[in-house]
């Protein structure tokens, strides 16, 4: 169960598995994740959103960066180990159907779970525009693969490193000034995000944002999730993980997010040197 | 002045050499005081995680068991919610013969170690006992849960576990969603009659509340572990990581997975919270999520843990019953100063075991009653920095039959604390009731079911436990279990 059947380094600190997972293959939809927990007593729960299925070859897909001790960990696995606990499909997939003109903007790790939503989109008839960015170069992923399904393909890094020296938020402000868009989904960090809703909100252009709280179980047991929409909380495992970006209260995630900084701070460096990985190098 | 277990069991001795070879007399059995359960000094168990209550020693268990008169019309049996033969096993205690005596207590309860541990007793058995009612006390009851707990731990020690025999073969395949009290006792009884049973669990560890709500202190895991080990031995498949309504639906496992019926026992998992102003600043948490921290991903422990858990120094607990204790003495050991129940009645109307609410004060947790919260307060950070409380006095009785507390105007006042601890219940989760349809759910989102077979509107799937009950106890949640799979042997009998 759950062996990893590919692994496949993307950047300085990303990886993708294909991992064998046949009930999630079959039932997952865009939009969804996975949680994973790589067994024994002591191991945490890492939510992780699915970047591809293949029903064929009963695997999904999981992109993700080394940010954590876990994440490093899992980092560590090579083809033929297995994982040891795997929960999905969770989350409510995201609401796709045929807008007309929609932009796909990924930043960072979040271009690996908006590449199905790409692939959705497309196969309801839309057209659709791809931004994707980082920070620099080396962290870029994927920009062939949505090269290839995209109708139009934007890159940019903070660095100017690569494509165009901007924010994502620059070539959307210009897409939103020239034609008419009729949605926006953005995918990357919660800073990013907001800035996207930020720019939407001023065209009035649906926009749907895919919101990475702090989860354990992902089923809606433990509401440490929870966030803010529309003046409510909604638990983002059940709930979501998608809401309408112009009502989430960014400030609120952002403090959620912080909530165990001083800790995790303190284990990122302990697993670098626990693991003998140099900084940076995953 | 905290006693030890050898000292106690000296008491117990002295009372056995008393009465050896006497006739007792009831007057005599009722003089016999109460034995006190023996625990871990609270000075040392606020460092530690181990279980609290130590159990009975063999001459304790003895003595309190010759307090039981035998009475003819046993109101004990009717206290209990699975109807245990308990005055014939308080006899097979007393004369020593305790495998005898665990015998007695499995024919109508499966999980005697558990719920001898978690039962509210003085609600249920031992409110209406005779010895109780005549001292006019009911905590000078015979304390029949901590008879059972010694019986079923001697009996799990010495391999002396009656193995549930399984019938043969049926060809009928049966779905348990759950591993909780109610999926554990429905699995049981449903393998007896030869069914093929597969229990399936989201979480990577079965248990349910088992092992994710109730800390080690109270209910060590090893017990769980060893009556989950039971039903895989009994032939009971279970599958961790699979969580019904996502990876598959109910009706897939009807109509694609070749399921007969289908018992759900998915708890009740959705935490409530008071929806006032501040609830969502860092430093306030569910008490699902403190304790999954704490018991399921083992944050207390934290050289070896990777799921952190917040640092607190003064942390206030709002609610009064069984979790919110949990959540405050976990609190506690976790290295908080000061913890603070806060509750808006008072401690006759807290729906927590009374021996919780005793534990916890030995502990040093305040309790802060007739106190309601009104808002939370953070610093520009958005870290908690207080909670604002107003002052109740107790009104009319309510729809519980509990007095209302009201609030009293103009005594809202701020109170130091960083962290916030939600326990005041919870829903039912929506996950298989969105994504099954047809079936039928009250306002509450609690599935409605027949009252005598607990059938769904769905036929063929039974459900009990919390997702019926709303938040119950572990032996209602495992009553249920069992009325469901008698109803569901009978309905598999006629496909």
């Amino acid at each position: 169960m759950n062996t990893i059947l590919s692994k496949e380094q993307l950047s300085a600190e990303v990886f993708r598995m294909e991992i064998e997972a046949p009930e999630i293959a079959q039932a997952r939809k865009p939009g969804q994740f996975i949680i994973l927990q790589m067994g024994g007593d002591f191991d945490e729960r890492i939510p992780l959103t699915i970047a591809d299925a293949s029903v064929e070859r009963g695997s999904i897909t999981l992109i993700f960066q080394a940010v954590g001790e876990s994440t490093h960990r899992l980092a560590l696995l090579e083809v033929g180990d297995s994982i040891a606990n795997l929960l999905g499909p969770l989350g409510t997939p995201t609401d796709i159907r045929h807008y007309g003109k929609v932009v796909c903007i990924g930043g960072g790790i979040g271009v690996a779970p908006l590449y199905p939503i790409v692939e959705g989109m497309k196969k309801a008839g839309n057209d659709v525009t791809v931004i994707i960015g980082a920070r620099t170069k080396d962290l870029l992923i994927l920009e062939e693969d949505m090269r290839a399904i995209a109708d139009r393909l934007i890159v940019v890094t903070d660095d100017g490193s690569y494509g165009r020296k901007a924010l994502v938020t620059e070539p959307l402000k210009e897409l939103c000034e020239s034609e008419k868009i009729d949605c926006v989904v953005a995918i990357g960090p919660p800073v990013m995000m907001k800035f996207v809703a930020r720019t939407t909100a001023e065209y009035n252009i649906h926009t749907i944002v895919s919101l990475n709280s702090i989860m354990i179980d992902g089923t809606g047991m433990c509401g440490g999730c929870r966030v803010i929409v529309d003046g409510k909380t909604k638990f983002a495992c059940v709930h979501g993980p998608e809401f309408d970006g112009h009502l989430v209260d960014w400030d609120n995630l952002l403090l959620r997010l912080s909530t165990y900084h001083d800790t995790e701070d303190e284990a990122h460096h302990r697993c670098h040197i626990g693991l003998h990985i140099k900084e940076g190098e995953a | 002045m905290h006693e030890t277990r050898e000292a106690l069991d000296a008491q117990a001795q002295e009372i056995l050499k008393e009465n050896e070879g006497r006739e007792l007399k009831a007057k005599d059995r009722i003089q016999i005081p109460v034995q006190s359960m023996p625990s871990q000094d609270p000075v040392v168990r606020i460092t530690n995680m181990h279980e609290v209550a130590l159990g009975y020693t063999e001459a304790q268990v003895r003595a309190e068991a010759l307090r039981c008169l035998q009475c003819k019309n046993k109101p004990c049996i009717s206290g209990c919610p699975v109807g245990i033969d308990i005055p014939a096993f308080i006899a097979k205690t007393a004369e020593g013969k305790f495998a005898e005596a665990a015998a007695i207590i499995k024919e109508s309860s499966l999980l005697p170690s558990i719920c001898g541990r978690v039962c509210p007793q003085e609600s249920q058995c031992q409110l209406p006992c005779t010895v109780g009612k005549s001292l006019k006390d009911v905590d000078c009851s015979v304390s029949i849960g901590r008879i059972e707990r010694f019986v079923a731990d001697w009996a799990r020690e010495n391999n002396q576990e009656v193995i549930p025999t399984v019938a043969p073969e049926t060809g009928k395949r049966v779905a348990v969603v759950g591993s909780g009290p109610a999926g554990i006792s429905a699995a049981a009884d449903l393998r007896r009659a030869g069914h093929q049973v597969v229990m399936f669990e989201a979480l990577h560890k079965a248990g349910g509340v088992l092992v994710y709500g109730i800390p080690e202190f109270r209910l060590p895991k090893t017990i769980v572990e060893h009556e989950l080990k039971t039903l895989s031995d009994m032939g009971v498949e279970i599958r961790r990581n699979f969580l019904v309504g996502k990876t598959r639906t109910l009706k897939e496992l009807m109509e694609k997975d070749g399921f007969d019926a289908v018992f759900v026992g998915s708890g009740a998992g959705l935490p409530r919270f008071l929806n006032i102003e501040g609830e969502n600043y860092v430093g306030v948490f569910s008490a699902n999520e403190y304790l999954t921290r704490s018991n399921l991903m083992k944050a207390y422990d934290r050289d070896h843990s990777r799921t952190p858990i917040y640092n607190s120094h003064r942390v206030a607990v709002f609610g009064g019953g069984n979790v919110a204790m949990d959540a405050a003495r976990t609190a506690k050991r976790l290295g908080a100063e000061e913890v603070t129940i806060v509750y808006r009645r008072t401690e006759a109307e807290m729906p927590a075991r009374k021996e919780e609410v005793g534990h916890a004060k030995e502990e040093g947790i305040n309790f802060l009653l007739l106190h309601a919260p009104l808002a939370i307060v953070a610093d520009e950070k958005g870290r908690v920095n207080g909670v604002k409380l107003i002052t109740c006095e107790l009104g009319e009785p309510d729809a519980s039959g509990r007095r209302r507390p009201v609030e009293i105007p103009g005594s809202e006042k701020i109170y130091d604390f960083d962290t916030v601890i939600v326990a005041i219940g919870n829903d039912s989760n929506p996950l298989i009731h969105a994504t099954t349809e047809g079936l039928e759910v009250n306002k509450w989102g609690n599935f409605i079911v027949n009252e005598e077979t607990l059938e769904t509107s769905i036929k063929g799937v039974y459900a009990g436990g919390d997702i019926v009950l709303g938040a119950a106890t572990v032996i209602l949640a495992m009553g249920q279990g069992r009325k469901a799979a008698k109803a569901m042997n009978e309905y598999l009998a006629t496909l």
